[in-house]
């Protein structure tokens, strides 16, 4: 996907004017919210209150596949090969792309359906399949609707097309099956349905994601609320799990046990609709595959080839850095859920995959610190994302580590840097401090002059641009303070 | 109980009745306090703005301060009126300061003795009465670093309901945050301007004659943005002056 997260201010700020999208984002964080707090209510009602204790178990599970990733994949790669898929590895998009055209040439796909991959949106898979001729067709329903608006980029990693609501996507249907516009759910629903149904049946190779890999079964799990990654990866002959290497987990167990933490944090629901554990190749019906049965040859259904992708795309460059935490990320979305200035701007902004917190940190370290400037600097720090994230993730940390980083690199405009280093010059030595606290003073009370807000402020005009900045009360403390204890 | 006040770097340029606010509550409450004059920030800005070599060296002096107000007054504590200070001093300086056992060890000395104002007054005084009255209904903001760094929640609202004819009256999402974020306010003007609105509009849902929290920076953004909507009369205080009995406009001594 094209990143453009360096034009993340003006991007954002033209979002704010945008009626229909502030309509669209109000409803959806009221949903997230809502959720995910009754959620975790219940949860806490019916455990006696141990979501945190649940959220420390994600955390210590993530953190175990982390520390010690390379031993996991290695494990991983050995089960899901004895399970007769094939373990490919990606360094970047680039790679991914001609792993997946080399796959789809081998067994001579002409249309492919997929499942949501948030790895094939960094390769910009769609765009190079069909370059190659191959027709890819997005078949969960937001990024079908995605893929029909012309390829749009998704404006949330769950909820790709948030940012639009009902009306826009009925246009939409009308316009593009030339079918007669209708604007109930269940309907448009059924008509995507009805025109998916086609391709799942049509399509010779399906493309998913993963939302876990398991390395004690060599499995991959799927995690839906549609079923479409039911179809993706059981009726075409050819599967294809496009996933990064961070998404291992050890056990079913440790599975179970993330499954408690992910669909509450992200939709607020106990169970997603579909939970799928994929392993290897055709053995009887994808779902039935997870026990340990080594006998394949009664199988039936299911793909004859499946192939892991497994992608590295700048994540390695994480391990053992001060940024390792954010590997153990489950790509829930509570984060962007919770997030005052997501909630405010929306996804797209961010200018790549990820928005939000997650998305802030992880574009800057994926895609190069420089070429994301804004991202870690466009957060109030106000730790939502950290209280609500279920594996732990100390977000803020993270972003405040990222904007060190771009000050240690010199990556900060002149005029910022300057300003702080002279800041800090004063704070530090109190007389001096003192002088230029009253100079600043001097300067706010000429800007007031007598009133109770300052409309127009000289220094800051992007804090008046939007609102008034309330007069001072004239003096320092430190004035005040030295006049009513010294006698006079 | 002699107890050190850092007034913080807005309270001081800003609006000083919060600082003499808080000595009343302080004193009311039988301390003696102590203003180290030569104080300025707690380096937070720079600590959140990335200039972590400045965030040090304003937690060496802001430490260093303590200790001699310890040394040479006995102050046993150092009390703050923002909880983003508080949150700083208590959870940032011993991080700031890990690389150096020495300082380290300081710096921890200094966090479990630093509290934010009304944690101070309930946690550590168990205070039962404050001066103040209220003629009037309240809101109730939560500012972020005091309510998710250090779980201030229920402390200034248990003080609230000490205040004579104070009606507390909570707005919803009280707990969201205001948009303000310090430098972020003024590099992402427009969307902190955005998100203020959003709070604004919740505040105004509570309909309470006064909007209250306990940091400056969180009240100066919502204050600009109401006065920006037209609201003339919704009043915004810092809650030391509510519960001091002082408002801004008769605070100060002159
Ligand atoms: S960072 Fe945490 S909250 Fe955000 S998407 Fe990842 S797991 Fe979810």
């Amino acid at each position: 996907m094209q990143q453009q997260s360096m034009f993340f201010k003006a991007r954002a700020t033209a979002t704010l004017a945008d009626v229909g999208l502030q309509a669209n984002l109000r409803q959806a964080k009221g949903k997230f919210v809502d959720s995910r707090a009754q959620a975790v209510a219940d949860y806490d009602r019916e455990n006696e209150g141990d979501f945190e204790a649940l959220r420390l178990a994600g955390e210590a599970i993530r953190k175990r596949v982390v520390d010690d990733l390379d031993s996991w994949l290695e494990v991983f790669e050995e089960r899901a090969t004895a399970r007769g898929a094939s373990v490919l590895w990606a360094r970047d998009g680039q790679e991914i792309c001609d792993l997946v055209l080399d796959i789809a040439r081998t067994h001579g796909v002409q249309k492919v359906i997929k499942s949501k991959s948030m790895l094939s949106e960094e390769a910009g898979l769609n765009q190079a399949l069909e370059a190659a001729g191959v027709r890819p067709v997005e078949t969960d329903l937001g990024e079908y609707i995605l893929q029909i608006a012309g390829n749009e980029p998704p404006s949330h990693i769950i909820a790709p097309v948030m940012h639009k609501n009902v009306d826009q996507v009925a246009d939409l249907f009308a316009r593009t099956h030339g079918t007669p516009r209708q604007t109930a759910i269940p309907a448009l629903t059924r008509e995507a349905r009805a025109v998916l149904r086609e391709h799942f049946v049509s399509a010779e190779m399906g493309i998913s994601g993963a939302n876990f890999l398991i390395a004690e079964t060599g499995s991959a799990a799927l995690v839906t609320n549609e079923g479409n990654g039911r179809m993706v990866s059981s009726l075409p002959k050819v599967h294809v799990v496009i996933t990064g290497i961070e998404k291992i987990v050890p056990t079913l167990a440790d599975f179970a046990t993330l499954m408690r933490l992910l669909p509450r944090s992200a939709t607020g629901q106990v169970i997603s609709n579909y939970v799928s554990l994929l392993t290897g190749k055709a053995r009887g019906s994808a779902e039935e595959s997870t026990t340990a049965a080594t006998d394949a040859t009664d199988a039936t259904d299911g793909p004859e080839h499946v192939y892991f992708i497994l992608v590295d795309n700048g994540r390695v460059g994480l391990l053992g850095s001060e940024f390792q935490s954010m590997l153990a990320c489950i790509r829930c979305g509570a984060c962007l859920n919770h997030c005052p200035v997501y909630q405010t701007i929306g996804g797209h902004a961010y200018g790549w995959v990820y928005p939000g917190p997650m998305g802030s940190v992880l574009t800057p370290l994926l895609r190069g610190v420089e070429k994301a400037l804004d991202l870690p600097q466009a957060s109030t720090l106000c730790q939502q994302c950290s209280v609500v994230c279920p594996v732990r993730i100390p977000l803020p940390e993270l972003l405040r580590k990222l904007r060190e980083r771009q000050t240690r690199a010199g990556l900060r405009p002149r005029g910022e840097r300057l300003a702080w280093r002279l800041w800090a010059w004063l704070a530090a030595r109190p007389g001096c401090y003192d002088l230029a606290t009253r100079a600043a003073l001097r300067y706010l009370n000429w800007l007031a002059g007598g009133r109770e807000r300052i409309e127009v402020l000289g220094i800051a005009p992007g804090w008046s641009a939007g609102r008034d900045f309330p007069a001072p009360q004239g003096k320092t403390f430190r004035q005040l303070y030295r006049q009513q204890t010294k006698p006079r | 109980m002699r107890v050190a006040l850092f007034v913080t770097c807005l309270v001081d340029l800003l609006r000083p009745s919060i600082g003499f606010a808080a000595i009343k509550l302080l004193e009311n409450a039988g301390c003696t306090v102590e203003v180290a004059a030569t104080q300025t920030c707690c380096g937070q800005p720079a600590y959140n703005g990335g200039d972590r070599a400045a965030a040090i060296a304003l937690a060496r002096k802001t430490i260093a301060e303590f200790e001699h107000c310890q040394r040479d007054q006995g102050c046993a504590y150092l009390v703050t009126p923002s909880g983003s200070c508080a949150d700083q001093i208590r959870n940032a300086y011993p991080a700031l300061l890990a690389d150096d056992p020495a300082w380290q060890s300081r710096a921890e000395h200094l966090a479990a003795r630093a509290y934010e104002l009304t944690d101070f007054l309930v946690t550590v005084l168990h205070v039962e009465s404050v001066p103040g009255d209220f003629a009037g209904s309240v809101s109730y903001h939560d500012s972020c670093s005091g309510l998710r760094g250090l779980g201030i929640r229920e402390q200034p609202r248990a003080l609230l309901a000490l205040v004579p004819g104070l009606t507390l009256r909570e707005m919803p999402a009280a707990e969201e945050c205001c948009g303000f974020g310090g430098a972020f306010s003024i590099k992402f003007g427009a969307i902190s301007a955005a998100i203020a609105e959003k709070k604004c509009v919740n505040a105004r849902l509570a309909a309470a004659d006064a909007l209250v929290g306990g940091d400056l920076g969180c009240l100066l953004n919502i204050e600009g943005k109401l006065r920006r909507m037209g609201d003339r009369h919704t009043r915004v205080l810092h809650v030391a002056e509510v519960l001091a009995g002082v408002s801004t406009a008769d605070a100060t001594p002159n």
